[in-house]
């Protein structure tokens, strides 16, 4: 790397651009540190004060009046694990059919351009308008906030998340592993069913995984469909407490032992989101 | 691009029999005449489920707000008076709130994301790619009841302490600056939520640039840097012209979320529902947060359909830029099955 035969003119302009070049590259490097920094401090802040309002009575006492002396989220916690799976459950089946549809039956039509088009549209769509959705068909029509309704908005969100997964891991499957499950006469919902959704099986959990993942934080599309409850409830026709929901209402309070709560309720939630999201790539990659 | 057959009409079934099962499999296949129908069925319905959920959506918007659109009309967004007592409604506190906060967010978030995308596709060694990767996308996880918690009781208070009150006592009285940066600095307003979003939707931005800026062909790149260009050069001139669609789809993308955002904003933002001045510091509203905090509570009437009208404003903003992020994301994958 020897420049000295090289004009004067032609060096100034070697050493501005090796100078451009340093700075961008540390900017770079800047923003990247940036990025894990706010990561770095939002998990060490939740570590520190979720640990200091956890104990066990937290995972076994109902959620407890202002300024009581003992309480937990035992409800919430309950509330959300039971919506959340219902939810998963009911958008997950819905979700599959129409990734399917998607990646084998409606490539080229029109109709399937369009539900592409609008199932992306509905997975960033935000989450609060499908709760005004569900509120103005479900909660007005009976009259009564319920679980079912909060169910009901957290498979809306579901849905569209595997949908999206679903296609593209069907996607992913060779042609070839299709024309010869067709070549042996293979009807059509069978080479579906048991060759290409069965290579993508790791690809599609994975999905269902994170769609888990981003419901059991949502709390917009629950503040007026499932509401809150302070008691334990199983009832899927009356107001049900939820995590993230509780977590709101405890933050925004001026109560001490509320706000405990409140962070060791963020606490639960961000280890179960994350652990959930570390498992679906785990699972993923050792598939692929 | 996959060959679809019309398997379940075609003659091969009735000749062919299977040669894996090798016993009698003709009765087997008899078993099941419709399940192919059937399928499909579903599949299709699985379809139309996605399209009608759309059109109901719009459709049970557009009926809840009725009251509000026949009142107001357009005017809607522009009158800034919220006065639940009076009951006279307008939404363009809310709305400002929202495209402010969103704003901030972007200015910030893009060119982070930027560089977080230019580190991880060209800078950071191989084996650290993959980990930098997965912790960004792990802060995309991160619920947003996460980020507004930790923004109201961690970030709020250093943001006014550390940020807002020098910014005050040392632009207090310069003019145009001076008004930007007045009100109470309490970590709490317009400029808290901005930042807090442009937190969340960096790894959102990040991840889809460097997704977009790995679909540069190598041969592009090397023949850049065979002629002697910096890695900056290579970056600027070479990737961000070739995936230029697909960054502005990704920063649309991040726009999206930010304005549809609900438990971040709605913590920092004060819910003030006043516009009386342009400081960042100001605690205002955003529609998402005046949803939040106000629908549950509001009596069936007015009041219930403003709201509704706000979502209704929200759902077609964020379906305008969803829908131009799609088509620009899209566009640069046909160009790169063109070109490969």
């Amino acid at each position: 790397m020897s420049f000295t035969e090289l004009s004067p003119a032609k060096m100034s302009m070697h050493g501005r651009r090796k100078a451009v070049n340093g700075i961008a590259l540390t900017l770079s490097l800047g923003a990247m540190s940036f990025g894990l920094f706010w990561l770095a401090w939002i998990l060490l802040e939740t570590f520190r004060l979720g640990l200091g309002g956890m104990a066990l009575a937290v995972f076994t006492e109902m959620t407890p009046p202002p300024l009581a002396e003992s309480g937990g989220l035992a409800n919430a916690i309950f509330g959300s694990a039971l919506m959340v799976s219902l939810a998963t459950a009911l958008g997950t089946p819905i979700g599959i059919l129409a990734g399917i549809y998607l990646a084998e039956y409606g490539q080229r039509s029109w109709l399937g351009r369009i539900t592409q088009f609008i199932s992306d549209i509905l997975l960033s769509a935000p989450s609060i308008v499908i709760g005004l959705f569900i509120y103005s068909v479900v909660v007005a029509q009976l009259r009564s906030f319920s679980a079912m309704a909060g169910i009901l908005a957290l498979a809306l969100i579901v849905f569209p998340v595997v949908t999206r997964t679903t296609e593209n891991m069907l996607s992913l499957i060779p042609n070839s592993l299709r024309e010869a499950a067709y070549a042996l006469g293979t009807p059509k919902w069978k080479v579906i069913y048991s060759v290409t959704l069965k290579a993508a099986r790791a690809g599609v959990i994975t999905g269902v995984l994170l769609a888990l993942a981003r419901i059991a934080g949502e709390t917009a599309p629950l503040l007026f469909t499932a509401l809150s409850n302070q008691f334990w409830s199983s009832n899927l026709g009356e107001p049900m407490a939820s995590l993230p929901v509780t977590i709101f209402k405890f933050a925004m309070s001026p109560y001490e032992n509320w706000r405990d709560l409140a962070w060791a309720g963020v606490l639960i939630i961000t280890l179960g989101v994350l652990a959930l999201n570390i498992l679906a790539r785990v699972l993923f990659r050792n598939k692929n | 691009m996959s060959a679809t057959f019309p398997a379940g009409a075609s003659p091969a079934e009735k000749n062919t029999i299977s040669t894996t099962s090798g016993g009698s499999p003709a009765p087997r296949k008899r078993r099941l005449p419709w399940a192919d129908t059937a399928f499909s069925f579903a599949a299709h319905a699985a379809a139309l489920i996605t399209l009608s959920l759309l059109a109901a959506i719009i459709a049970s918007l557009v009926v809840g707000a009725w009251p509000a659109i026949r009142e107001y009309g357009l005017s809607f967004l522009w009158r800034s008076e919220w006065d639940p007592v009076e009951d006279k409604y307008g939404g363009l506190v809310m709305i400002y709130g929202t495209l402010a906060t969103s704003f901030i967010a972007l200015l910030i978030a893009v060119p982070v994301s930027f560089g977080i995308a230019l580190f991880l596709t060209e800078l950071s060694p191989a084996w650290l790619r993959r980990p930098l990767g997965v912790a960004i996308e792990l802060l995309a996880a991160v619920p947003s009841i996460v980020y507004g918690m930790w923004g109201l009781l961690i970030f709020g208070p250093i943001l006014a302490t550390y940020v807002q009150q020098p910014l005050q006592r040392a632009f207090g009285d310069v003019p145009v600056i001076g008004a930007l940066v007045a009100g109470p600095p309490v970590g709490i307003g317009i400029l808290s939520a901005g930042i807090i979003l442009a937190i969340m939707v960096i790894p959102f931005i990040a991840s889809v640039i460097r997704d977009v800026f790995e679909t540069t062909p190598a041969l592009l790149k090397e023949s850049a840097y065979g002629l002697g260009s910096t890695t900056w050069e290579v970056v600027w001139k070479v990737v961000l012209p070739y995936t230029k669609s697909g960054v502005v789809g990704a920063i649309m993308l991040g726009l999206g979320r930010a304005l549809g955002e609900t438990m971040a904003v709605t913590f920092v933002i004060g819910n003030f529902n006043q516009l009386d001045s342009l400081s960042l510091f100001q605690a205002a509203n955003s529609i998402t947060s005046a949803l939040a905090n106000e629908f549950a509570e509001a009596a069936p009437g007015l009041h219930q359909a403003s709201l509704i009208y706000l979502g209704l404003v929200l759902f077609f903003i964020t379906f305008v830029v969803l829908a131009l992020s799609k088509l620009l994301l899209s566009r640069l994958k046909r160009n790169e099955g063109s070109r490969t």
